[in-house]
């Protein structure tokens, strides 16, 4: 494979309006780097941005008369990455940084996170939106503890925890061990454990050397043995997960509303997963109106089909309820969970610590709601990715945690997809981001107070069993008790009293019956009061009316 | 998205499934504008007539099509930038019928504030950083767009998308807030703040390649053309009103063109040839060095761009 690393390089090769034409063709890879100050990441990236040709003169003037030279090479690369006033101080990255190059065949997002055991935080947030994981492991601190260190296994959970698709190991510092196949092929043995423990799917090893550049970016003459790709070349090939997330079922978050006059109403958001397309019947969460989609409104003219993650403005058919906090699925496809209580993996990142009873803001998707820890199931050791016991998180810990919501989510698994199943916790009096959370899967939600006084309602939809069912799932994805009265052995005579009942205990009750005498009618009315319906659209209208009684946080 | 002027193709249609980094930056992009719009019960975009502000203002066009941009720009004027850049702004904002709002410091303009009475910093701190406070706080801003980006300089790298000021309108690097995914953290108390930076992921080449491929209009002061210079402590000083000579320096006709907009006496230019978009992208391909470069702000100490962040500028 044939690499022109630097844009300057590309320039020469080819006409101008050829070079502007690959530019705006190119794709964008977002990676982040694990690893700690002395595994030479700093180092890694200085390289990657200097061979790459990413550097400017002026910066490259500035670190060669720097008087800090930590590297023991003639320029120190690290210093290029070294951001705030503070850390230049203490010599080390204090906090995520994002850098930015790019070749003829790609535009590269860095988040250059900090490897210090107390800087878990950071590495999560890096691996939050990584396409690819770069591990750096020493290969001369292998050698010298005869096995992985325990922070190449923590960095490699939290980029497994975090579900980065790819996992690249960087074997760096193998000018310090002779560019030795023999210690390359253990430390890649032992990573290629690791990585089948943790479950990774796509995994790679390297062996380089940051500081004397073998294998980052140029093929390395002092390893004849390894034939695999540079660094750079991984980067540049390996794929992007941007497509596979276009398969699978429509989720369509609700950002705003968009009505600029009396004639139009769009709803702007961004498709999270799956595809749209005009024509498309979708269903609205958490009503379960369905309607169709009429157009895909850009401002560049509309589109036949729209993806993740482009942020779009859909036109419906119908008039329906819809805002922000809400969703578009597709009608036939998979439907999300909803369910006002899930468990979910919680990396913490505050100093004030989680425990049970506590009530956060959790910010799904666009929706933002009150959730409170029902328990912490068990503590996670990163060294060794092992269960514990845990009655509290501090800062840095993970955990897996159930929680209750005070009004239901709609979401995947985060193992499904990463967008449908990531939430940020915050503390709602500080406002501070305190936690972020993976949702694994719902679990049974507990009645709560919350749902008391909205009132529950007798819904006659004569003959519509499909109707009566779809409204029965709308009042529970709005976390109230519905259920459908048709059963065999509630006969006609006990109808009332079961909805009065029913009601009693603030569950709606609903039916499909075909027929109803005017005397149950009358007692059903009577039971009911206001909430008596007959209409799907008037019991729409009812459960709007008694559900927005709960503001959203 | 994007559309190829010469076939009228949608770029986007070319590749359903594979978005290049453009249309992925721009993706990113409105769905910050929204999200924030979405929020912030009273947001502001800060408009400094450059071209990072070009392509944020194409971006809300865009994010709320059909309808209008939902927020005012604000212009901080310190009373020294360049005339084509206020004619430019007043005919741009008309054009696109968004609500403009000027702000200066009037007191200190008239106190004569100007940097070789008060040296470049501190000048920048009345003209710049006190007014665009007082303008955010006249105006009850809560969330102020910028166009700033993570590429420009070191201290910007570790700048979220979503930034806290507290009630003086100050930045803690310390104290940032994480963010992760998409997921950001909009929670304000009384007073607070936060600047939304929706360019944060573009590189300086990204902002260019836009404006070619959206053929966004820009200042002319950004094509090379000849110009009336003077070069003053290594730094090419276009001739500008109220500007006083020093003994010895006599301008000359040169061919240059402003890589940064700022103000007149502070801004530096640059020797160039480049005419149009397309030779502005060929030059800066062959560029080695970052475009800060001429901004004598940034030189005055070291690590001072930090230190002006955190006093609240930008």
């Amino acid at each position: 494979m044939s690499t022109l690393p630097s844009a300057e390089r590309s320039v020469n090769k080819m006409s101008f309006r050829a070079f502007l034409d690959s530019h705006l063709e190119q794709e964008m890879l977002r990676f982040t780097t694990a690893g700690s100050v002395d595994d030479g990441k700093s180092t890694l990236i200085g390289r990657l941005l200097h061979d790459t040709k990413s550097v400017y003169e002026d910066q490259l003037a500035s670190i060669r008369a720097s008087r800090v030279n930590r590297s023991g090479g003639a320029v120190d690369l690290s210093l290029l990455t070294d951001g705030l006033k503070a850390e230049r101080e203490q010599g080390i990255t204090i906090d995520v940084a994002y850098r930015y190059f790019s070749t003829a065949k790609r535009k590269f997002i860095i988040a250059d996170t900090p490897g210090h055991e107390q800087y878990t935080r950071n590495m999560a947030t890096g691996a939050s939106t990584a396409d690819v994981a770069i591990v750096l492991i020493d290969a001369k601190a292998f050698q010298r503890a005869g096995e992985l260190l325990p922070q190449s296994r923590r960095h490699t959970y939290i980029a497994s925890l975090l579900r980065i698709p790819h996992v690249v190991a960087a074997i760096n510092k193998m000018d310090l061990v002779d560019y030795s196949a023999e210690i390359f092929e253990k430390v890649s043995a032992e990573f290629a454990a690791l990585a089948k423990r943790l479950g990774l799917k796509s995994v790679e090893v390297i062996p380089v050397s940051a500081l004397a550049g073998d294998n980052v970016v140029e093929h390395s003459t002092n390893m004849g043995w390894y034939t695999g790709p540079t660094l750079l070349e991984y980067l540049e090939t390996v794929p992007l997960t941007i497509r596979e997330t276009a398969d699978g079922p429509l989720r369509f978050p609700v950002q705003l509303v968009v009505r600029p006059d009396a004639e139009f109403r769009g709803f702007a958001g961004r498709v999270e997963r799956g595809e749209v397309r005009p024509g498309m019947r979708v269903k609205a969460l958490p009503s379960g109106r369905v309607t169709t989609v009429k157009s895909i409104i850009t401002y560049d003219g509309e589109l036949s089909v729209a993806s993740f993650p482009l942020s779009v403005t859909l036109e419906l058919e119908d008039e329906i309820d819809l805002s922000r906090g809400e969703m578009l699925i597709g009608e036939n496809q998979n439907a999300p969970r909803v369910s006002s209580a899930f468990r979910a993996m919680v990396v913490w990142m505050h100093e004030q610590p989680l425990i049970a009873g506590q009530t956060y803001l959790a910010k799904h998707t666009t929706r933002t709601v009150r959730a409170t820890v029902r328990k912490i199931l068990y503590g996670v050791d990163i060294q060794s990715a092992e269960q514990r016991e845990s009655s509290r998180l501090q800062m840095n810990d993970i955990a897996e945690v159930e929680f209750d919501t005070s009004l239901p989510l709609f979401f995947d698994a985060y193992a499904t997809n990463r967008e449908m199943g990531a939430l940020i916790l915050i503390e709602p009096v500080t406002n501070a981001t305190v936690g972020a959370a993976m949702i694994i899967d719902a679990v049974e939600p507990l009645r709560r107070e919350t749902e008391a006084g909205k009132g529950a309602a007798f819904v006659w939809l004569r003959d519509r069993p499909a109707e009566a069912a779809a409204f029965r799932d709308a009042l529970q994805a709005r976390g109230r008790a519905a259920v459908i009265v048709d059963d065999a052995l509630i006969p006609e005579v006990a109808l009332a009293g079961v909805v009065r009942a029913l009601q009693l205990a603030e569950v709606s009750a609903i039916s499909a019956r075909a027929a109803l005498s005017d005397s149950t009618i009358e007692a059903v009315r009577k039971a009911a009061g206001d909430s008596y319906f007959e209409s799907f659209v008037d019991a729409s209208r009812w459960m709007d009316a008694s559900s927005n009684a709960e503001e959203m946080p | 998205m994007l559309t190829d002027r010469a076939t009228g193709e949608g770029i986007a249609k070319l590749h359903q499934k594979r978005l290049n980094h453009l249309e992925a930056l721009e993706a990113e992009s409105l769905y910050i504008l929204r999200e924030a719009v979405a929020e912030f019960a009273r947001p502001v975009m800060l408009y400094s007539i450059g071209k990072d502000s070009s392509v944020m203002l194409r971006l809300a066009q865009k994010a709320f099509y059909p309808g209008k941009i939902p927020f005012p720009l604000l212009h901080v004027d310190t009373s020294y930038k360049f005339p084509e850049m206020i004619s430019f702004r007043d005919n741009y904002a008309k054009e696109i019928g968004a609500e403009l709002i000027v702000h200066r410091n009037e007191a200190a303009i008239a106190d004569g504030a100007s940097p070789w009475k008060l040296g470049t910093q501190n000048c920048c701190g009345a003209l710049k950083t006190r007014s665009l406070l007082d303008a955010l706080e006249e105006g009850g801003f809560d969330a102020a767009f910028g166009g700033a980006r993570r590429d420009e300089e070191k201290s910007r790298a570790k700048e979220r998308v979503y930034s806290f000021r507290d009630a003086a309108g100050q930045w803690d690097p310390k104290n940032q807030r994480p963010e992760l995914w998409s997921l950001y953290n909009s929670r304000l108390r009384k007073g607070e703040s936060i600047r939304v930076f929706p360019l944060s992921n573009w590189t300086e080449l990204d902002v260019w390649l836009y404006l070619y491929a959206e053929q966004i209009p820009i200042v002319p002061l950004y094509y090379a053309e000849d110009r009336l210079a003077v070069i003053r402590g290594g730094m090419i000083t276009l001739v500008h009103e109220g500007m006083h000579l020093l003994p010895g320096e006599k301008p000359e006709l040169m061919k240059v063109r402003m890589r940064s907009l700022g103000c007149a006496p502070c801004t530096g230019a640059i020797r160039s040839e480049a005419e149009t978009l397309p030779e502005i992208i060929e030059e800066l391909i062959g560029f080695r060095r970052s475009e800060r470069e001429g901004r004598a702000i940034d030189h005055d100490e070291e690590g001072s761009m930090e230190l002006k962040k955190r006093e609240g500028y930008f």
